[in-house]
């Protein structure tokens, strides 16, 4: 076979811009449009992140996107059926559940559902249609004010995702489920953003999944914008769940208005690269967030969670946790930020941040970074990356349980502190049983994916 | 279980000097001692802990040396060890931590793993027996348990498990009386006829509730006095100092 070496310019960014050329002129709704014009002025001025940006340091970003990959622009003609090919596992999950297939969303029926009590859900592209006040409102009006030309490079880039709106004063009593399927023939990199929007005094959960179906070199980049009102609570997690061929790039963001409460649980089980940025603003006094976070990679796999909470309004409390266990050759980083502004009195703000290494060969990097600028705050930060505890280990041996089982059950119980932040029960139910398999190697990906690869 | 001239270091330096005793099925033996003195060394030299290496002499148990087996070989041969300081183990339930204890030491003796109905019952039964506060095993191991309470858990482990021989480390160590009064009980109620008891201590007071067969005192590493449980109440009288003298003297006499 003759490998015909893709002739590269010189600068990595230009070569994305050129490769994109074709589809950032399309018109797709005048919303979109324009910010899809300042995003990609703003991703001309930033670039791709490099190895000297402070925030990329330890995933470089360049290198990925420096290798072959198809732009995808418009969805390819599917020779397949959804649900023919894929069922999510978690059998006892009563969700509302969606998907949003190679970055564009799976349409069933042309119009966002409607649910009980007002609730919109649906591909972004429609809301634009149907909703063009919402979105109006709302897109863009988060992820345009980081400078990250990742995330720039989404905004110019991504034409649909998922669209979701609860009214005020609704408790919604189901998850929504939103899945990420990826499969297709070539290695393609997808776009996508989606756009939640809270009112006040409502209750949401949704349950993110990340799945590869084929085993293409897949570069994905999902962003969403979060927006949470007043006196409202909303849970997020994110599962990846995918191969070591797989870039996983997410970005997410989340506005919290006065007395709201978020938590955000993002489990990485699998995938290749895998950089998470969270990034949340709290606007409203007496905001709470919680930011769980846990990894479990082994092979040279790499995690990378980078985390910023913006404390702007006093009497706000913020608290992360992020665990990683690290096998064989795997890296993994940790960047966490709290911004405490000047007039953000009465802060509370902690992050912890534990890794376990085991093997010399692994590697983890952390950095937490506090920037205070009130006087009356509390704030607390640690980071540890160690081997497992030798003392609880001999404990448990000297009950007659095998050293491997004992080192099972100490990882097991390292991960436990995060999954049981976890609220929606089946879902933490089948987390502890996918980790626990994961843990014991026999988790290579999840079922349903294995059933497709072996047609 | 034999001993034999046993030397043992930890880090190079040598704690163990030469202690010859033996534990026959039924006994319940004391090792008291001053601070220092090598008894804990003792103790986890016969249970495997990894930084005690051992030089010099033998552990015999039924006739086998013990080491060269695993912490976890000798914990199914009947070995249980109540640690002086019960490490907390948070996030590994106590009910999973003694499923997985049980269940393994069934599948040593060629049995299948116990139902999960017969399991609550086994530890309902124990709790009963050893008068154990129920809410103590739903928690995590240890975790934010009192001093008395991490030394209750430890017995009431060792109920469950039922060793052949059980070394008891300084478990009277910040126990009020009724906790130590509670363990004592525990321990004296799972006394049977096949079963040996190691019970170490600094003071005699444990020994009024536990009585030994045998007390031996330990320092500088070697049994320097061995005798019935009247040895415990004169060394609680005149404290270790006529014995240090006695065996400081001997030694000069020799020379």
């Amino acid at each position: 076979m003759i490998v015909v070496e893709e002739k590269l310019p010189k600068h990595p960014d230009t070569r994305i811009l050129e490769r994109f050329d074709d589809g950032t002129g399309e018109n797709i709704h005048p919303v979109l449009d324009r910010v899809r014009a300042t995003a990609l002025k703003d991703f001309k001025r930033l670039g791709i992140p490099a190895g000297k940006n402070e925030r990329y340091r330890y995933t470089d970003v360049g290198k990925i996107l420096d290798r072959p990959f198809v732009p995808l622009l418009h969805p390819h003609r599917r020779t397949f059926k959804v649900e023919e090919i894929f069922r999510c596992d978690i059998p006892t999950l009563d969700t509302l559940a969606f998907t949003v297939l190679n970055g564009f969303f799976f349409e069933e029926q042309e119009t966002l559902v409607e649910l009980p009590g007002g609730v919109l859900v649906g591909g972004l592209r429609q809301a634009l249609k149907q909703v063009p006040q919402l979105a109006e409102a709302y897109l863009d009006k988060l992820s345009n004010t980081v400078n990250d030309g990742l995330v720039a490079l989404n905004r110019a880039m991504a034409t649909d995702g998922f669209f979701m709106y609860v009214p005020d004063g609704m408790v919604m009593d189901k998850p929504v489920q939103l899945v990420n399927l990826l499969k297709d023939d070539e290695d393609i990199m997808t776009q996508h953003r989606s756009l939640v929007i809270l009112g006040k005094n409502a209750q949401a959960a949704l349950l993110i999944c990340d799945h590869a179906l084929s085993e293409q070199k897949f570069i994905s980049h999902g962003l969403m914008e979060v927006f949470v009102g007043e006196n409202s609570a909303m849970e997020i997690t994110k599962l990846q769940n995918e191969h070591n061929s797989m870039t996983d790039l997410s970005s997410l963001f989340i506005r919290q208005e006065r007395n709201s409460r978020v938590r955000t649980n993002t489990i990485s089980l699998h995938g290749g690269l895998i950089r998470n940025n969270l990034h949340v603003s709290l606007q409203g006094e007496g905001a709470e967030n919680q930011a769980y976070g846990l990894f479990l990679i082994d092979r040279q796999q790499h995690v990378d969670n980078s985390v910023f909470i913006d404390h702007a309004a006093p009497h706000c409390f913020s608290n992360q946790l992020y665990k990683g266990v690290l096998d064989d050759e795997a890296t993994g980083a940790f960047d966490g930020k709290i911004l405490v502004r000047p007039y953000a009195q009465k802060t509370e703000a902690f992050q912890v941040n534990k890794n376990i290494l085991l093997t010399d060969h692994a590697k983890m990097k952390t950095k937490p970074q506090l920037e205070i600028y009130a006087d009356d705050v509390k704030c607390t930060h640690g980071a540890t990356v160690g081997q497992l505890d030798e003392e609880a280990l001999f404990y448990l041996r000297s009950r007659g349980i095998h050293e491997y089982e004992a080192r099972m059950l100490l990882m097991y119980a390292f991960a436990h502190e995060v999954i049981r932040e976890i609220k929606i029960d089946p879902l933490q139910d089948r987390i502890h049983e996918l980790v626990d398999k994961r843990l014991r190697g026999e988790l290579p990906r999840c079922h349903t994916c294995l059933v497709d690869y072996n047609k | 279980m034999t001993i034999k001239d046993l030397h043992a270091e930890i880090d190079g330096k040598n704690i163990l000097k030469g202690i010859n005793f033996e534990v026959h099925p039924g006994e319940v033996h004391a090792i008291m001692g001053p601070n220092g003195s090598g008894k804990s060394t003792l103790a986890s030299a016969i249970v495997g802990r990894d930084y005690v290496s051992i030089t010099q002499g033998q552990i015999l148990y039924f006739g086998e040396d013990l080491t060269v087996l695993s912490p976890e070989e000798r914990a199914l041969k009947g070995i249980f060890l109540s640690f002086q300081y019960p490490v907390e183990i948070p996030g590994v339930s106590m009910v999973n931590f003694l499923r997985e204890a049980v269940n393994e030491q069934r599948k040593y003796k060629g049995k299948g793993p116990m139902s999960p109905t017969n399991f609550l019952k086994l530890m309902r039964e124990k709790k009963k027996l050893l008068g154990i506060d129920s809410a103590l095993t739903n928690r995590s191991v240890n975790e934010g348990f009192s001093g008395g309470e991490k030394k209750k858990n430890e017995i009431f482990q060792m109920a469950i498990l039922e060793p052949k021989l059980a070394i008891l480390d300084e478990t009277d160590s910040g126990l009020d009386i009724d906790a130590l009064r509670t363990v004592a009980n525990g321990v004296n109620a799972l006394k049977k006829p096949d079963n040996a008891t190691i019970v170490i201590t600094h003071y005699q007071r444990l020994l009024n509730y536990i009585v030994p067969d045998y007390v031996h005192v330990l320092y500088k590493g070697k049994i320097i006095k061995s005798g019935d449980k009247e040895l415990a109440f004169d060394l609680e009288e005149k404290g270790y100092d006529w014995l240090k003298e006695e065996y400081e003297n001997s030694l000069n006499g020799s020379l």
